[in-house]
C-alpha cells in the first residue's frame, strides 16, 4: 500500500507524515497512555491497598510460571524426539501423551494432579498423615506439575515443527560423515530448529504465565486467588479485578518486549 | 571379486520407489584410486546407486560391500562405513548455523574422537588444499556456492575417507564457479582417491574417469573407458543420449 499512497497524495509532506504515522507503534502509545492513567488513578486512589493486597501473589504467579515453564520445556524435547522418531513404539507413546494432553482442558488436568494424583501417590507410598497433609497443602507442586505436563504436549508440537523444517539434506549430511543419529540431532538438527522456533517457543511463555491463574482451583495462592479474596471480602469487583487485570498485563506486556527481543537477535544475523 | 584391489563391491542391488524401479540388478565394483563416473538421464538411477553405496538409501536386496565390510544398518557398522565414504552433495548440505572451521571439525571430534587443536590442524591444511584458508570464520552463507562446495568436499576428506561419492557436486553452480569445484576434484583423482561421480562434465571425464557407466531405468546399459563410451558407444540409447548432451 506504501507506494500507492504516494502516488495518490499530490503533497508530499502529507505522505511523508502519513508514512511516519503508520511506521509508530500506535498501539503502544495507547498502552502506555492508558497504562500510565490507570497507574495514577491506582496510586492515589482506593486501588493503592488493593494493589498492595495483591501484588503478594505477584511472586507464586511468577515462580509457578517460570518452574513449569522451564519443566515444560525439558519434557516437550523428549516428547518432540519421540514425535519425529522412527522408533515406533517412542512415535505411537509421544502421539499417544499429545493426543491426550492436548484434548483434555488444562484446568481438568490440574484438578486431576490435585484430587487424583496426590492422594492415589500418598496411597501408593502408604504416606503417614502428617506427610499426606504437608503434601495436600502443598497443591503448588501439584499445580507446577499438571501445568507443565500439559503445556509439554504443546510445547512438543512447536518443537516437532522445528524439527521437521529442517531440510532433509542437513541430517543425511550429517549421517555421511557417520554420525550417530543422536549426535546429528544434537549437534546438527536441533540448533538449528531452536533458533527457528524461538519465537513460538517464547509466546507459549506468555501464555503459561496467564494460565497460572487457572491453579487458583486447586488453591494455589496466586494473583488470582488474591484477587478472589480480596473481592469477596470488600465486594469491590471492579475495583480488584481491574487490578488484577493490571498486573497480569505487566507481567504478560515485559514477556512480550523480551520476546520481540529475542526474535530480533536471532532473525537478524546469520541465519 | 574380493581381491585386495577392490573397494566398493554392489551385488545385484534392486530399490524401488513406488511404481519407479530406480535401480533393477545393478552389480559393479570399484577399484582402489579408480575413478568411476556415472552418467545417465535424471530419474535413471544413478543418484540413488550412489545413495545405496552408504546406505542413504536401503537396498530392497543385494549387499552392498566396502573395502571388505558388508554394509548393513543391523549389524550396527553403519556410522563406521559412512565415516570411511565421503560424500558431496548437489546442495552442499553445510551446517549453517557453524562457521566453515566448525563445519569441517564437528564430525572429527564426535565419530573421529580427534582432540579439537589436532581437528583444526587438519582443517586448516585441507582449507589451504581447496583455496579458502582466508573463509574459515565464515559462516556458509557469506560463501560463493563453488565455496561451499570446496568446504564440503573439505568437510569429507577430513574424515580421510577410502572413497569420495560426488552426486552432481556442479549442477548447483553458477557456470564459472563451476571450473573451481572441478580443479579441486581433479587433483584429488591425481592423488589417487577412489571416486565415484555422478556428473555429465564431459571435461572431468576425459581427464580423470578411469571408467563411464551409462545408467537407465535403473539398469546399467554400458560401461568402458571415456574414449570408448564417448566416441564409440554401442547402444542406441546411449547414442541418442551422448547427442543431446554433448550438442
Amino acid at each position: 500500500m506504501g507506494p500507492r499512497a504516494n502516488e495518490l497524495a499530490p503533497a508530499s509532506s502529507a505522505t511523508s507524515s502519513f508514512t511516519m504515522l503508520r511506521r509508530l507503534p500506535i498501539w503502544l502509545v495507547i498502552l502506555v497512555l492508558v497504562g500510565l492513567f490507570v497507574l495514577y488513578s491506582m496510586l492515589t486512589g482506593d486501588y493503592l491497598s488493593t494493589l498492595q493486597f495483591l501484588v503478594i501473589g505477584v511472586r507464586l504467579t511468577v515462580v509457578s510460571a517460570v518452574l513449569s515453564y522451564a519443566l515444560a520445556l525439558a519434557v516437550g524435547l523428549i516428547i518432540a524426539l519421540g514425535r519425529v522418531s522412527r522408533n515406533l513404539l517412542a512415535y505411537n507413546l509421544a502421539t499417544l501423551y499429545v493426543e491426550i494432553m492436548r484434548g483434555v482442558p488444562l484446568l481438568v488436568i490440574l484438578l486431576y494432579a490435585q484430587f487424583v494424583v496426590v492422594p492415589g501417590l500418598s496411597n501408593w507410598l502408604d504416606l503417614n498423615l502428617h506427610t499426606r497433609l504437608l503434601w495436600q497443602r502443598n497443591s503448588a507442586i501439584a499445580g507446577v506439575i499438571g501445568l507443565a505436563l500439559g503445556y509439554a504436549a504443546y510445547l512438543a508440537e512447536v518443537y516437532r515443527a522445528g524439527i521437521e523444517s529442517i531440510e532433509r539434506g542437513q541430517m543425511e549430511a550429517a549421517r555421511s560423515l557417520g554420525m550417530t543419529y543422536g549426535q546429528a540431532m544434537r549437534h546438527v538438527i536441533l540448533p538449528q530448529a531452536l533458533r527457528r522456533v524461538l519465537p513460538a517457543l517464547g509466546n507459549d511463555f506468555i501464555a503459561i504465565m496467564k494460565d497460572t491463574s487457572l491453579l487458583t482451583i486447586i488453591s494455589v495462592s496466586e494473583l488470582t486467588y488474591y484477587a478472589r479474596q480480596e473481592a469477596s471480602r470488600t465486594f469491590q469487583y471492579f475495583r480488584t479485578y481491574n487490578a488484577a487485570a493490571f498486573l497480569y498485563l505487566t507481567l504478560t506486556l515485559l514477556l512480550s518486549l523480551g520476546v520481540r527481543y529475542i526474535e530480533r537477535r536471532t532473525s537478524g544475523g546469520r541465519r | 571379486m574380493d581381491d585386495a584391489n577392490t573397494v566398493i563391491t554392489v551385488n545385484d542391488v534392486c530399490k524401488r520407489f513406488g511404481s519407479l524401479q530406480a535401480l533393477d540388478h545393478v552389480s559393479t565394483t570399484v577399484k582402489r584410486g579408480e575413478v568411476l563416473m556415472i552418467i545417465g538421464p535424471s530419474g535413471s538411477g544413478k543418484s540413488t546407486l550412489l545413495r545405496c553405496i552408504n546406505h542413504l538409501e536401503v537396498p530392497d536386496s543385494g549387499t552392498v560391500t566396502i573395502d571388505g565390510t558388508e554394509v548393513n544398518e543391523r549389524r550396527g557398522n553403519i556410522n563406521r562405513v559412512r565415516a570411511d565414504v565421503g560424500m558431496v552433495f548437489q546442495r552442499f548440505e553445510l551446517f549453517p548455523h557453524l562457521t566453515v572451521l566448525d563445519n569441517i571439525c564437528l564430525a572429527q571430534q564426535q565419530v573421529r574422537r580427534r582432540p579439537r587443536t589436532e581437528a583444526e590442524e587438519h582443517a586448516h591444511s585441507l582449507l589451504e588444499k581447496v583455496g579458502i584458508p582466508e573463509k574459515r570464520l565464515s559462516y556458509p552463507t557469506q560463501l560463493s556456492g563453488g565455496q561451499q562446495q570446496r568446504v564440503a568436499i573439505a568437510r569429507a576428506l577430513a574424515m580421510q575417507p577410502k572413497v569420495m561419492l560426488f552426486d552432481e557436486p556442479t549442477s548447483a553452480l553458477d557456470p564459472e564457479m563451476i571450473k573451481e569445484v572441478l580443479d579441486v576434484m581433479l587433483d584429488l583423482a591425481h592423488e589417487g582417491m577412489t571416486m565415484v561421480v555422478v556428473s555429465h562434465e564431459m571435461g572431468f571425464a576425459r581427464n580423470a574417469a578411469n571408467r563411464v557407466m551409462f545408467m537407465d531405468y535403473g539398469k546399467v546399459v554400458e560401461e568402458g573407458v571415456p574414449e570408448q563410451v564417448f566416441s564409440h558407444p554401442q547402444h542406441d540409447r546411449t547414442k541418442l543420449f551422448l547427442s543431446r548432451i554433448l550438442h
